[in-house]
């Protein structure tokens, strides 16, 4: 039986009259690749700040690494990493630099860091780079090193916002085949996106509409469930019902 | 001139959607206003003084007397001893000491001679000269009445005319200054940190590329700004008169005219900052630094020009708050007219076209 | 803890230096500044440029004129034949003070012994005026006490005995901490405490909310930093920041002015360390509370004006109305300036100024408290 390393019950978030999150439930198993789908504006970005302990719920609960997301969200931050959409980081420091900083913010020490940083610019095929201003990468460099960041410290879970936006659909494949290493390596992986194609690649996906879960399953099931051959199918069905977000 | 004017509103839309920074643009000058004109005052007062007199005779007294009495001074006391005024001085608890010899009376009867010593915390040497002239007059007033003769001949009264400011208020040497530094400030902060922004984020290059002349482009971009930095005159003028008191002796059209005029200079220099920088955080330092300082000590504000060495005046000459200064003193409060004050508007429209030269320029230099 | 307070001082600094502007700014705008400015200051009242509308045009009256322009306090301007003139001139900003002698001066001063003078001062600047006028009552004065020696044997004998009676007592001024009266040496301390805020100020102020409008924040926020931890190591390199400039100005100063701590100079550069830690705690809500850069500099210039003008460095604090005063009692900008002019000028001893350094102390621990609680990691 394995853990739940996340498992939220009618988690909401309302920004005044505004419902952003609309009493979701769900849960993600220990080494799941989960993603979380839904078109821009379905609520995605804030469900997942809300697990990552940064915003507040307005209502409901949730556990993630073991922790309470209302009252233990500072002890989640040490089990978890982080992707933010801008994938942050900081662009007048050197691509070591940001290495390191995030490695020692971890509690990592100077020896594991500079050890763990030429392993991973070996694996990336960094080397070169290892003295680039972050600003002067390239878009989909930027993604990997920041994925690459977020995992440095080999956390239980790491939350992925829109990790694959604005590049060509060959380098989201090769992200895409370093968040199955990460698999591999046993992190749960958390991953909004609005490309339904990249549905494929998870173990099971949620469908956000309007704030609401309006699906969850395996793909395959899904697909079998709505009579059809594409998630991109699977999604048109269900945002026809939708308010926000451009379906 | 349809596409000027969408780029125009535009910006507008963009700058009242941010309503905090709008409160601030406009809450910044009143509060500024109120508070400086209330407070800032030149004048010196509450002289903490201190008598040390060891044979106190009847002359002694009399001085201390109206040395306590006098409105300029706050009594504090007799001193025990030298010693003591030292050491109260030095914790800065003391402006001046009043120190008598032994046996004054005496001396005075029988020689015809004597002395007394002031002790003045000089670190200020503005208020160590006026505390030692204010005791002076005290004490020689109090001479005067001493003397047998009622009325000592060869006097020559002074009758005095204080023109302009007849109450000596320092709010109208200095509301003219504050509202030359604020507006200076604003507007320089206002248009560099926006175009820096753009470049910051990269849309610049999508701005110069649209089809409106760059020249035109900047200074759809300015109109906003100087709609509210005209209204922040507006409201600063307003409190000065209203709550101040500072009179508008002058031409209120001229007054406005100049301000607009300023305004544009204090734009375009933010302008000529936002060329030089890449990011915002330094177009605040940039303007900050150059804006402020410069402005607070070369410009008149506080401390006049004519008493500056040679180099520091030329100096001011190329700060532009000094001409916008003297015209609004010229205007508002000496109530001149516009024959009086055509070369300070020369100096002003001369350096708002150099500098808007010098964007222009780097601004092409930039796109090639 | 220690460590990860490491990795961030880091991060602060190699940020700080990979930008164009700040660490030049940091070594030449206090020497810029300390070379320049202390030149402008002065409210001592020279060359003040003065009219004299003679109507009598006797000797007397001349050597009035001639002791006026002998006092080295005035330049002669004009001598115009009436005082509609005279007020041109003023209006055209070419005379500041017109003094009017009526034309039976000499007759008067002989035959009845007494007379009179009319001044008119542009009093836009009160002080001037106020000095200005001041200076010419005294000449006038003293011309009159000439004169009444000169002409004291046309006096009954009777008046003249009382008058030779007229005991003298001799004024003796000693003006300490500065015996030259020089005007720079009471503002150089200020300058001091001016550069520590602006810099330590404004570069706080901007600095977190560049974070967040980069997004660099959020990045933060995930990761276990505790607030306290954050805001520490922001605090760090700025009191480093701050000692560099405090260094270089107090050297500036020595080099360029020959002034130097009568008090101790550890002092010096203590209070200043507690001072910066108040003026970047400041900064630092600021950032907290803004959105926008545009609205972290509005509002740090704001309050760095209100600092500066209301801290005493311009215009006396005792000067000021009450409720003024009060605001002058909760700024750190006043306690520092009065500070650093009592360990400069004064002599004064740490001990001395243990009150203002109490006040520093306090105020910096409400600011960074403050500034550590309104930073939300959690919105």
């Amino acid at each position: 039986m394995s853990e739940k390393v996340i498992a939220v019950s009618n988690l909401t978030k309302k920004f005044g009259n505004f419902t952003a999150v609309d009493h979701i439930t769900f849960d993600v198993e220990e080494g799941e690749i989960f993603g979380f789908l839904g078109a821009n504006g379905a609520g995605k970005t804030t469900a997942m700040q809300m697990l990552c302990g940064i915003s507040m719920p307005t209502a409901g609960s949730g556990t993630v690494a073991g922790y309470d997301i209302i009252k233990e969200n500072e002890r989640i931050k040490r089990n978890i990493g982080y992707m933010s959409q801008k994938f942050s980081l900081y662009e007048d420091l050197k691509v070591w630099e940001n290495i390191r900083l995030f490695g020692g913010i971890y509690g990592l020490s100077d020896k594991e860091i500079a050890k763990k940083t030429d392993a991973l610019l070996e694996r990336l095929n960094f080397r070169e780079e290892r003295n680039t201003m972050v600003k002067y990468l390239p878009l989909g460099w930027k993604q990997k090193l920041a994925f690459s960041v977020a995992i440095f410290h080999e956390p239980k879970i790491v939350f992925l916002d829109e990790p694959t936006g604005g590049v060509d659909p060959a380098m989201r494949r090769q992200f895409w085949e370093m968040i199955y290493e990460a698999a591999d390596q046993g992190i749960t992986v958390f991953v909004t996106t609005h490309y339904m194609d990249e549905a494929e690649y998870c173990n099971r996906v949620s469908i956000m509409v309007d704030g609401r879960i309006d699906a969850l399953d395996t793909p395959a099931e899904l697909r079998h469930r709505f009579n059809t051959d594409s998630m991109d199918e699977v999604f048109r069905q269900l945002a026809r019902k939708a308010k926000r977000g451009d379906a | 001139m349809k596409q000027f004017i969408a780029f125009v509103n535009k910006e507008f839309r963009h700058i009242l959607r941010d309503n905090r920074t709008l409160l601030i643009i406009f809450g910044i000058p009143v509060v500024q206003i109120l508070l400086f004109g209330f407070a800032i005052n030149m004048e010196v007062q509450d002289i903490r003084v201190a008598i040390y007199d060891p044979t106190p005779d009847a002359l002694t007294t009399g001085i201390t007397e109206r040395i306590r009495q006098s409105a300029y001074f706050n009594y504090q006391g007799n001193m025990q001893s030298m010693v003591d005024v030292e050491v109260a001085m030095r914790k800065g608890k003391l402006d001046l000491a009043v120190v008598f010899p032994q046996n004054f009376r005496e001396s005075l009867v029988h020689s015809g001679k004597t002395a007394i010593q002031l002790l003045s915390d000089s670190s200020d040497p503005n208020r160590g000269s006026i505390s030692t002239t204010y005791a002076t007059a005290v004490i020689a007033r109090f001479q005067q009445e001493q003397a047998d003769l009622i009325q000592i001949p060869f006097q020559i009264q002074t009758e005095n005319r204080m023109i302009y400011n007849p109450l000596m208020k320092s709010s109208y040497m200095f509301v003219p200054g504050i509202m030359g530094l604020v507006m200076m400030i604003i507007c320089t902060i206002m248009t560099s940190v926006s175009i820096v922004r753009e470049k910051e984020r990269g849309t610049m290059e999508v701005l110069l590329a649209s089809p409106l002349r760059l020249g035109t482009m900047i200074f759809a971009k300015t109109i906003p700004y100087m709609v509210i930095s005209f209204i922040d005159f507006i409201i600063i003028l307003l409190l000065s008169y209203f709550v101040l008191g500072v009179p508008v002796n002058g031409s209120l059209l001229l007054l406005f005219l100049v301000a607009i005029l300023y305004i544009m200079l204090s734009l375009s220099y933010g302008l000529t900052v936002s060329t030089m920088v890449e990011k915002q955080l330094n177009a605040v330092i940039f303007s900050a630094i150059t804006a402020m300082i410069p402005v607070l000590m070369l410009s008149g504000m506080i401390f006049p020009i004519d008493n500056m060495p040679h180099l520091l005046q030329a100096l001011s000459v190329i700060v532009p708050a000094r001409w916008f200064i003297d015209v609004v003193r010229k205007v508002m409060i000496q109530g001149l007219g516009i024959t009086m004050v055509w070369k300070e508007i020369l100096m002003l429209i001369g350096m708002t076209l150099f500098l808007l030269g010098v964007t222009i320029a780097k601004t092409k230099k930039r796109l090639e | 803890m220690m460590k990860t307070l490491k990795f961030l001082i880091e991060k602060e600094f190699k940020q700080m230096f990979r930008n164009p502007l700040i660490p030049k700014m940091i070594v030449m705008y206090p020497i810029m500044v300390l070379l320049v400015f202390p030149w402008a200051v002065s409210f001592e009242i020279k060359n003040i440029r003065i009219d004299v509308v003679d109507h009598s045009k006797s000797t007397y009256s001349r050597r009035l004129t001639d002791k006026i322009e002998a006092s080295g306090y005035f330049i002669l301007n004009d001598t115009p034949p009436d005082y509609r003139t005279a007020m041109w001139n003023m209006e055209q900003g070419e005379t500041d003070m017109i003094l009017e002698i009526p034309p039976s001066f000499d007759v008067d001063m002989v035959k009845n012994r007494a007379s009179g003078v009319g001044m008119a001062v542009n009093s836009v600047n009160g002080t001037q005026g106020l000095l200005g006028s001041n200076y010419i009552t005294q000449i006038v004065n003293d011309f009159s006490s000439e004169l009444r020696s000169e002409l004291m044997h046309t006096l009954p004998p009777q008046s003249r005995v009382s008058l030779m009676r007229m005991a003298q007592i001799d004024i003796v001024p000693q003006y300490k901490y500065n015996p030259s009266l020089d005007y720079k040496n009471f503002m150089i301390p200020g300058f001091m405490v001016l550069l520590l805020t602006l810099i330590c100020g404004i570069l706080p102020a901007l600095n977190i909310v560049m974070e967040k409008e980069n997004g660099t924040i959020q990045q933060i926020n995930v990761t276990p930093v505790s607030r306290i931890l954050f805001i520490l190591a922001k605090l760090i390199p700025f009191w480093v920041v701050g000692l560099v400039v405090m260094i270089i100005s107090v050297s500036a100063a020595y080099l360029l002015y020959g002034l130097w701590p009568a008090g101790s100079l550890l002092a010096v550069l203590f209070c200043a360390i507690v001072f910066i830690l108040s003026i970047s705690g400041l900064g630092l809500i600021i950032s907290n509370y803004s959105e926008t850069m545009q609205q972290a500099s509005f509002l740090v210039m704001f309050f760095i004006l209100i600092l500066i003008l209301l801290g005493g460095m311009f215009t006396p604090v005792s000067s000021m109305p009450a409720w003024a005063q009060l605001i002058a009692a909760i700024n750190p900008f006043s306690y520092l300036t009065n500070t650093f002019r009592m360990l400069y000028l004064n002599g004064s001893t740490l001990a001395d100024v243990s009150g203002n350094l109490l006040a520093l102390g306090a105020i910096a621990v409400v600011l960074n408290g403050w500034a550590v609680i309104s930073y939300k990691k959690r919105g």
